[in-house]
């Protein structure tokens, strides 16, 4: 049991601030990953008082159970409705900052008045924890015997819980889904009414070294086709530049048409003759700048629509 | 329902059938509908018939049994049975009720078939004898039940029916005005009756005559005064007394034979029955009785002047009818003496009054329904048979030596006599006025030169309307004198009269009267029968006739003290309604619409508002909580 | 140690707590706040439990933790719902029970 050797005023007194720290930080980051990540702190703090404090299961609970489980839970649905975006901090309701400050102020005082208060020693629990041969025997034999009842309903709380968020977070289907016939009957709708090309859409481009889904297909006149990725990588600008790819290979056949003519190849810009892995790899980081330059400042501009609805 | 056995024999075992046929009749001919129009009259006057049979042998057996039987009770089934009360619809047969049975059922069939002339061009008519004999059955419950609550049954029978015939031509306005009228007034009356079976009820125990009878006299005089009084209220509503009297002049809207069955013969004197047949309470309480008394001096005066002064022949034999009445419940008020004597004027008063209605009926008929008596005269020779049984019935209601009236009259104001000067003097007054007026209506209608309009040509009416009046005539001629001996001493174990020897010679008294009479009949001669009367009303100044022509004013009256300060009291409460209680509720409504417009502000919507709220409020309970544990 | 002192940790915990529920738009994070109220009255419960000698305080936790865990597995799922719908896991977007 070493986190009971611990002297605990120098636990409370490094954890203590701490755990304020980290639940200001909660309350005051604008990004809700931040706050999470805050709250992981102070419940890991909080683990290490209840260790101090003669709570070493509750202690290995707090960790498992708050910061293992609940808080990733709480980073699993951050990511799900959006974990970069930082939330305005401008205060939309009137007076609600000062009202706000004030309740919590007083319930906090309120708390202190209350119950701030105890006798000056604590009796200890080594008694208590000695009684059954420690402290996790202790709480063992506790929640068997006489808290049995309640432990046996929180099991039904439990699944009533997990049953609950599954029904919740089913997806329900409002409308019927439409049949493959209903679908082509649509698109020759749109194809009639406002020209869209009913056919499937171009695949993506192949290069020599680029087969993604971020490589668009070339025109015949050599420009690419829009419609051959994704809107999303599109509208990000994270698509490879075709044409530039293209451009050394083109080179290449043309200063091999050149030889076989007979004449002196030219140089290719570049590169010197040859594929050069090396140099590629030199092209690529650039390359990967070039294509996504702006994709901070993009996001910034989703966020920013974003707050303004 | 319990049928019970009866105990009665013979005929008066059947006494129901007298209740049931023309019940049964009534409504089979509101039932059967058009398919009865053609003969539905017929079966109308065959139900009165073989009632009027049923009755001739139930006083066939009770003449014959000996004296000391001639009360019998006829248990019909029980009615109602609470833990309190026990009530059993019975018929009580005796001397009293019988006489009523057979006035109701013989009048009744005289005047059945006299309708079937009187309205043979009516398309309504087989309504009209459904009304009539559903009138029959409910009279007749009226007066053979043996106790209050079974008569109250009949009592408002007689007034549905009543209603339904003075509307009868509900088209016209102001038939359908008067029948509401009637049925308002008769509410009133309803109300006194309604209370003292309340009051018997629940002092008593029971509503049975015998029950009631033998109790009286152990009631503490203010029950008894107060039941004898509730009774009198019912009586002034059903007979036309002073002061609920104004219904019966408008009741004239209905048809002739109505007027003359139900508000002349025997409606109208239920109030008088009831009188009678309470003799018991009134014995023991001076005041009622001498209320009885006022109440019948005062509306025989009434309706004597009322009866001078109208034009219209129907309405002058209304007011009459309130003051005959009004001699009857002046005789059964004064006591002992005076119900048989009451109950003697009734039945001649019944013949005689029913003939003259029949008779004005006659001379409407002849008229083309005219009845405003400035356009009759010198109708003796259009319409002779009609006039010579009238003249019968004017000779009776004057009280001529030797006719019915003469007789049943006379004793009464000999009984008023002795019972105080005041009430002999104005049953003698009355006496001469009703002289006055008859005589003016005989004269008007029958004599002087014809005033008929152009296209009227009097004839004499069929067979069916004349035989009627006949049998009446000839009633109101000899029924006096056959009853006068006998009546006394019939109804005496019925009502326990005191020996009372009618005398067949005049006594001071009754010469008195006959001067009276004698000055009245002159006095009407020399206005009507020696100058030729206007044929428009003449212009007055005289208070007097203007009182008379406006029925003494009983519509103001009552229009004073009744309608307006009930209008009042509505448009009070309208006001109140509207200004008050709708205000206020609005006003709160529109209160808590203005709060909740202030208080729904604080409904944001916004979740962070509600927590804050809520931290608000936790941090003020917790405040209160701690400071509750300081103090 | 003064149990004291912790307690007013706890109480210095728990109105930081209701300050960013009640100031933070954000469901998620206004979640986690109330998430460091519990862990607040926990420490309470642990705090108390140790001035007592008793574990019954620990046990209490115990069960406020097994608690908290089904809070936020429906609570969570009931954001994503939110957010599948409206886009947005704003509160003060799900105003529909103003007037």
């Amino acid at each position: 049991m070493i986190p009971l050797t611990i002297e605990t005023d120098i636990v409370f007194w490094i954890c203590g601030p701490l755990m304020v720290a980290g639940a200001f930080g909660l309350v005051l980051f604008r990004k809700a990953v931040y706050s999470a990540l805050s709250m992981a702190f102070v419940m890991v703090n909080l683990a290490a008082l209840y260790a101090a404090m003669g709570a070493p299961l509750l202690a290995a609970a707090q960790i498992i159970v708050y910061t293992g489980a609940i808080m990733m839970l709480f980073l699993f649905v951050l990511m799900l409705v959006g974990v970069d975006r930082a939330d305005s901090l401008v205060e939309t309701i009137k007076g609600q900052r000062v009202w706000t400050a004030l309740a919590a102020i007083g319930v906090a005082g309120l708390i202190i008045a209350g119950i701030g208060h105890v006798a000056a020693a604590s009796a200890g629990l080594d008694s208590a924890n000695e009684a059954y041969g420690g402290n996790v025997q202790g709480l063992a034999a506790m929640l068997f015997n006489r808290y049995v009842f309640p432990f046996e309903l929180t099991s039904a709380l439990l699944i009533t819980a997990a049953v609950g968020a599954m029904v919740l977070a089913q997806h329900a289907r409002l409308t019927p889904k439409k049949t493959q016939a209903e679908r082509a009957a649509e698109r020759m709708e749109a194809y009639a009414t406002a020209g869209v090309h009913p056919g499937a859409l171009p695949n993506s481009g192949v290069i020599a070294r680029h087969n993604s889904i971020a490589t668009p297909a070339l025109l015949p006149d050599g420009s690419i086709s829009g419609e051959s990725v994704s809107e999303v990588l599109l509208g990000r600008g994270a698509i490879v530049d075709t044409p530039a790819l293209s451009a050394l290979t083109a080179a290449n056949f043309a200063g091999v048409a050149a030889e076989l003519e007979g004449e002196e190849p030219p140089v290719p810009p570049a590169l010197d003759t040859g594929p050069k892995p090396a140099s590629l790899e030199g092209a690529t980081p650039a390359d990967t700048a070039e294509l996504a330059p702006e994709s901070g400042a993009s996001d910034a501009a989703v966020e920013d629509e974003e707050e303004s609805k | 329902m319990i049928l019970l056995e009866t105990m009665a024999a013979g005929a008066i075992s059947y006494a129901w059938l007298m209740i049931a046929v023309p019940a049964v009749s009534a409504a089979l001919l509101l039932l059967l509908g058009k398919a009865a129009d053609a003969w539905g009259h017929w079966l109308g006057v065959l139900a009165a018939l073989a009632s009027f049979a049923v009755a001739v042998a139930c006083f066939g057996q009770l003449l014959a049994s000996a004296e000391s039987a001639r009360e019998v009770t006829v248990p019909l089934f029980t009615w109602i049975t609470t833990p309190t009360w026990h009530i059993d619809a019975a018929l009580l047969i005796d001397p009293l009720s019988i006489l009523f049975a057979l006035l109701i059922t013989g009048v009744g069939s005289v005047i059945h078939i006299y309708s079937v002339g009187y309205m043979a061009h009516d398309e309504r008519k087989r309504r009209f004898f459904a009304f009539l004999n559903l009138f029959v059955a409910a009279m007749l419950i009226l007066v053979l039940s043996d106790n209050y609550l079974v008569l109250f049954v009949g009592w408002e029978g007689v007034g549905l029916a009543s209603y339904l015939l003075i509307g009868f031509w509900q088209h016209k306005p102001s038939a359908a005005a008067a029948a509401k009228k009637a049925f308002v007034m008769n509410r009133v009356g309803d109300l006194g009756m309604t209370m003292s079976v309340f009051t018997m009820l629940a002092l008593i125990g029971s509503s049975s005559f015998a029950d009631v009878n033998a109790a009286a006299a152990k009631l503490p005089w203010g029950w008894v005064t107060a039941i004898g009084f509730f009774l009198l209220l019912g009586a002034c509503g059903k007979s036309a007394q002073v002061p609920l009297q104004a219904w019966l002049l408008d009741a004239m809207e209905g048809p002739t034979p109505v007027s003359a069955l139900i508000h002349a013969a025997t409606m109208v004197t239920a109030g008088v029955y009831l009188v009678v047949r309470s003799h018991a309470i009134y014995a023991e309480t001076e005041a009622a009785a001498l209320a009885v008394c006022v109440v019948g001096a005062v509306t025989l005066l009434v309706g004597a002047w009322i009866g001078c002064s109208k034009d219209d022949i129907k309405k002058v034999l209304a007011g009459s009818t309130m003051s005959q009445i009004g001699y009857m419940m002046l005789a059964a008020g004064i006591g002992p003496a005076g119900w048989a004597f009451a109950i003697f004027h009734l039945l001649t008063h019944g013949f005689f009054k029913a003939n003259m209605f029949l008779g004005a009926g006659s001379v409407m008929h002849a008229m083309g329904d005219d009845v405003n008596m400035r356009n009759f005269g010198a109708l003796r020779k259009a319409i002779p048979i009609t006039f010579w049984t009238f003249a019968m019935g004017y000779l009776a209601i004057i009280g001529f030596p030797g006719f019915a009236g003469y007789f049943s009259k006379d004793h009464i104001i000999e009984a008023a006599f002795e019972h105080g000067p005041a009430f002999g003097i104005i049953a003698i007054l009355g006496a001469g006025v009703t002289a006055f007026y008859m005589t003016r209506l005989m004269l008007m209608t029958y004599f002087g030169e014809a005033r008929w309009e152009k296209d009227i040509h009097p004839h004499e009416s069929p067979l069916t309307m004349t035989v009627p009046l006949m049998i009446l005539a000839a009633f109101s001629v000899i029924a006096g004198f056959l009853m006068n001996g006998w009546i006394s001493g019939w109804l005496n174990p019925g009502l326990g009269v005191a020996e009372h020897e009618a005398e067949w010679l005049p006594t001071p008294v009754g010469l008195v009267t006959l001067v009276v009479i004698a000055a009245g009949v002159f006095l009407g001669w020399q206005l009507f029968g020696k100058k030729p009367v206007p044929k428009e009303v003449p212009d007055t100044s005289n208070p007097l006739v203007i009182a008379g022509r406006n029925d003494v004013f009983g519509d103001a009256v009552n229009s004073a003290l009744a309608v307006k300060p009930t209008m009042l009291l509505a448009d009070t409460t309208v006001a109140n309604d509207t200004w008050i209680i709708d205000r206020g509720v609005d006003g709160l409504a529109t209160g808590f619409l203005e709060l909740s417009r202030v208080g729904r502000k604080v409904q944001t919507g916004q979740v962070r508002s509600y927590a804050l709220f809520m931290a608000v409020g936790v941090f003020l309970v917790g405040v209160l909580v701690i400071v509750g544990q300081l103090g | 140690m003064n149990p004291d002192l912790v307690l007013w940790l706890a109480a210095i915990l728990f109105g930081i707590g209701a300050l960013g529920l009640m100031t933070r738009r954000n469901a998620l994070v206004a979640f986690m706040c109330v998430e460091l109220m519990l862990n607040a009255a926990n420490l309470v419960l642990v705090t108390m439990s140790n001035v007592h000698g008793g574990l019954d305080g620990q046990v209490a936790a115990f069960f406020v933790m097994v608690v908290a865990a089904a809070e936020v597995t429906v609570g969570l799922s009931i954001i994503v719902m939110v957010y599948r719908s409206r886009r947005s896991t704003s509160v003060d977007a799900a105003n529909l029970l103003k007037q």
